[in-house]
């Protein structure tokens, strides 16, 4: 078995893994962070998007040996002990989540969006989201989450 | 207690775990030296078994075993129970055939769970799956309702001729025939609830770990109501003592219905892990979800309504097919019927009613409650008919509403469809939403979109829902094999602090804040000195878990009468401590106080009292202070409202877009606006989801899942909706102490026929008078093409 080493949430980790293994099983499996979720099987949920080097990416679709000496972020490596991610905080304040099963690929997905776009509209902050799917909330409280976290993110 | 009490927006206490990806989902959860189990599904609609060669499998790196259904029969586990017994037309009961874990001879819809293989890991699992042999018959399938009672159609069940499950019926068909002699108008729809499959995010999972040394088998599963998993599960399936059984749901990742059911996989890892001395763990794939999980709706209806000169309503009649797929899930019958039926009066004064509902098996997936479950049937039925009423009177579509409505100071108001509403005030819901959605201003829009070459149209939904379903003897007595009260236990800690224990189950909805407020209300204590718990048979007492927006309205009634026996144990405790009659005391904002003095004692010192009872009245009263209690409601409640959404059809391609919904809901008392707020908006994207994209497509030949994917089945996306102005008018349910109706489904129930409304407004100008649901680009394109008037 080929092993891989990368950074995973500021902490340097190394395995031996089948080659087949997707990102998203080493993180939850290997690693034990079950923040990640997996919600489907064909790449279109984003209950599983995580950062790489700095751009959101669905972990199903990325083989845990692609990302050797890769830089990778978590849902856990957002929040300082206690004190959320401005993102974080905004999902909490505008009721973002309900089942919480679609929040860390959301939360990891949104972050991208506002690097990018400093002050996304409503519309395209609802299309930045066609990558991920919530049954809960109807995305009313995630795009006004969004939005807020632009904000304060702004400064 | 201002701060987080009754009324307030308090922030979810549960967000926390869920933002930082510390939830712990049952797939989050592993046991020291588990295994893993892959489902073998079947491929095929509906073929005999003739053989299964497993050798090849048994040889492959890390496997463990391989089951199949004659396993299953050798240790005689039995089949998976249906929960409601509807008896026909003629008091004949429903064909109830078996339901079997893993079937050994004959496979009846694609998914059908045919064996398991066992091994170290899933991805050898997997691939052992691939070397396990099946050799299949195929034979000739049953797939559309449309079909499955004409002669000659293959039968899914010998005993089911007709493929009849049931023919049930509701009301006096004569007074009914009798009332429409007399009718000016009649009004008629024909129309297909399109079947639904229901996609919680998190995907089932289980996991069976038998402890070899207690004899006690420990279930982790994705379940809604854990309690009645457990007493599933081992009165009927294992057969073991319920006592020796633990179910516990964790965090769970949404359920909509789909996680109410008990499943075979369930079954199937209890009884694997005891059998191969490991835990056994499942997690489904997506894929298998979509031919796994209980699907929902998938109705025909023929339904007529019949008007006097003045546009009031006479009578109605409806005839209704149901799909019930391959089996009997866990309380499918009751759906198309006791949850369907009682419901087709609406929100109006039609004083005779008759329905007519076939339940029908086919070789598709089983059909159960999705989010609503029933009720958006009743409601799609009855809101077109409106609808379609007043296009055939010439009538305003508010108009029409209002000379019908049963009025405020009606209530009581007794139904033709056996229920008895207790409180509503429908005419007001329907102004208010109508202000909101600037009705009167529709015509410039329309001419606005018209001008940038698209159709808009505006629909009403003026929708009853009842959930809270109750009491138990009256559901009994219609066929339910269960109560449907709901436990609550609250513990006083020594020092003050409390535990609330219930029944009902949060997956999503946010018990552990809104049950928390309640406490924090009624006992004075401070909020974030109460613990909700719920989800483990082994902590909380017996409950029936959270379906049909009853958490609140049953599961808080409960809490609330526990409560209040905490409340009265402590005046007792405060009269012998204050040295007053316990007539004297008072209790208000966490303090009993002599009434008129300022001699008080706070509940923590009253608490302490009761577990240090040293000064305590011991010879009358017991220590502690914990108290229990069950409620069983005395009625259904009835939430009801207004929906309105406006729609723009895209003329080339079809496609319609919602552009604006305004929701008025009336859900009685509201103990967290914002939760309430939320509820209704994921509610809606579910209806917007049933009218405009989602359809559950099974070839018609074969019997093939057509839409088995992400790929296939189109769920709302963040674009496909508009930002949602949702606000409450409440009216106080009259029979439970909180005045609390229940919330979890009206934005399902109202919204699919206020949407279809609107597309149907749009495309009125050029005749076209009937889409189907779901109004997808092709259907609304081709009805456009084929119209019998070019507008304009």
């Amino acid at each position: 078995m080929p092993t891989v080493a990368m950074m995973v949430n500021g902490k340097k980790v190394s395995a031996d893994v089948e080659p087949r293994t997707l990102l998203v099983h080493y993180l939850r499996e290997n690693l034990g962070l079950t923040g990640t979720h997996v919600g489907c099987d064909t790449s279109q949920c984003g209950a599983c998007v995580v950062d790489i080097d700095g751009a959101s990416v669905k972990s199903c679709t990325q083989l845990a040996v692609q990302c050797e000496g890769a830089h990778v972020t978590t849902i856990e490596g957002l929040a300082q002990g206690e004190t959320l991610h401005p993102m974080q905080e905004a999902f909490r304040e505008n009721h973002a989540l309900q089942c919480g099963f679609c929040t860390p690929g959301m939360v990891m997905s949104a972050i991208d969006l506002v690097k990018r776009n400093k002050s996304p509209s409503e519309r395209e902050i609802r299309e930045w989201l066609e990558g991920n799917l919530c049954r809960c909330t109807g995305y009313h409280n995630i795009v006004k989450a969004i939005a807020a976290a632009a904000q304060t993110m702004r400064g | 207690m201002a701060a987080s009490g009754i009324g307030v927006s308090v922030r979810r206490v549960e967000d926390f775990r869920f933002l930082t990806g510390r939830g712990n989902y049952t797939d989050d959860i592993n046991r020291p030296n588990q295994l893993h189990a892959h489902i073998l599904r079947s491929p095929h609609a509906h073929a005999k078994i003739k053989k299964i060669d497993a050798s090849k499998a048994l040889k492959g790196p890390g496997v463990a075993a391989v089951f199949t259904g004659a396993d299953i029969e050798k240790d005689q586990i039995g089949g998976l129970p249906c929960g409601w017994l509807v008896t026909d037309r003629n008091g004949q009961p429903m064909v109830e055939p078996p339901h079997p874990v893993l079937v050994a001879d004959r496979t009846r819809h694609v998914g059908d769970q045919v064996a398991v293989v066992i091994a170290e890991t899933r991805a050898q699992a997997r691939d052992a799956a691939e070397l396990v042999k099946i050799d299949y018959d195929e034979q000739v399938a049953t797939v559309g309702l449309a079909d499955a009672t004409k002669k000659g159609a293959p039968l899914v069940w010998d005993q089911a001729p007709g493929n009849i499950c049931y023919d049930w019926a509701l009301g006096d068909s004569a007074v009914v025939d009798a009332a429409f002699k007399t009718a000016a108008k009649v009004a008629k729809v024909d129309i297909v609830n399109n079947r639904l499959i229901p996609n919680a995010m998190e995907p089932r999972a289980a996991i069976g770990d038998y402890d070899l040394a207690k004899g006690n088998y420990n279930l982790y599963t994705t379940s809604q109501n854990p309690h009645v998993i457990r007493l599933l599960m081992s009165a009927y399936v294992l057969k073991v003592s319920e006592h020796k059984v633990r179910v516990y749901s964790p965090d769970v990742g949404g359920g909509f219905g789909s996680k109410i059911y008990h499943y075979a996989e369930e079954a199937i890892v209890c009884w694997a892990s005891r059998k191969l001395g490991r835990p056994v763990k499942w997690t489904a794939d997506r894929s298998e979800s979509f031919m796994s999980d209980a699907h929902g709706r998938d109705h025909l209806t023929k339904a007529e309504i019949a008007l006097d000169a003045g546009g009031k309503f006479l009578a109605m009649r409806v005839v209704t097919v149901a799909n019930m797929g391959a089996y009997l899930s866990t309380f499918a019958p009751c759906i198309p019927t006791y949850l369907y039926a009682l419901l087709l009066a609406g929100t109006y004064t039609t004083p005779a009613i008759f329905c007519e509902v076939k339940a029908i098996f086919t070789h598709t997936v089983p059909v159960d409650a999705y989010r609503g479950a029933g009720r958006p049937e009743a409601t799609y039925v009855v809101e077109r008919l409106v609808d379609e009423a007043a296009r055939v009177t010439g009538l305003d579509v508010a108009e029409i509403r209002r000379r019908n409505f049963i009025p405020r100071d009606a209530f009581p108001y007794q139904t033709p469809v056996v229920v008895q509403y207790d409180s509503g005030d429908y005419q007001s819901t329907l102004e208010i939403a109508l202000k909101t959605a600037d009705y009167s201003g529709f015509a410039a829009r329309r001419a606005e979109s018209a001008k940038r070459g698209k159709l808009r149209g505006l629909g009403l939904s003026t929708y009853i829902e009842a959930c809270g379903i109750a009491p138990s003897a009256v559901v009994g007595s219609v066929g339910a094999r269960a109560g449907l009260y709901e436990s609550g236990l609250v513990r006083v800690h020594p020092t003050g602090s409390v535990t609330i224990l219930t029944g009902s189950h949060s997956h999503g909805q946010g018990h552990e804040t809104t049950f928390a407020q309640l406490a924090a209300e009624r006992l004075g204590v401070d909020f974030d000195k109460i613990e909700v718990v719920h989800g483990d048979t082994d902590k909380i007492p017996f409950g029936m878990g959270t379906y049909g927006s009853r958490s609140l309205a049953v599961g808080g009634s409960a809490l609330v009468k526990a409560m209040d026996k905490i409340i009265a144990k402590g005046k007792k405790i405060a009269a012998h401590l204050l040295e007053a009659a316990e007539a004297d005391i008072e209790f208000k904002d966490g303090t009993f106080s002599i009434a008129g003095t300022d001699k008080k004692k706070t509940l923590a010192e009253i608490s302490g009292a009761a577990y240090v009872p040293h000064n305590y009245p011991i010879n009358e009263l017991e220590p502690g202070l914990e108290e229990q209690a069950f409620y069983d409601p005395t009625n259904f409640t009835f939430p009801g409202g207004c929906h309105v959404a406006e729609i723009e059809i895209d003329r080339d391609t079809g496609v319609v877009q919602l552009v604006s919904f305004v929701a008025v809901d009336d859900v009685g008392r509201v103990i967290n606006p914002m939760i309430v707020e939320g509820q209704v908006h994921g509610g809606v994207a579910q209806g917007m989801g049933q009218a405009l994209l989602e359809g559950c497509v099974y070839d018609q030949k074969t019997g093939q899942l057509v839409t088995g994917s992400y790929m296939d089945y189109t769920m709302p996306r963040a674009s496909d909706l508009p930002t949602l102005k949702v606000s409450t008018h409440n009216t106080l349910c009259t029979h439970n102490p909180l005045g609390v109706k229940g919330v979890g489904e009206v934005g399902a129930i109202g919204s699919p026929a206020a949407i279809m409304n609107a597309v149907h407004n749009a495309v009125a100008p050029f005749g076209v008078t009937h889409v189907e649901m779901p109004a997808t680009p092709e259907r609304v394109w081709r009805a456009l093409q084929s119209a019998p008037k070019a507008a304009e």
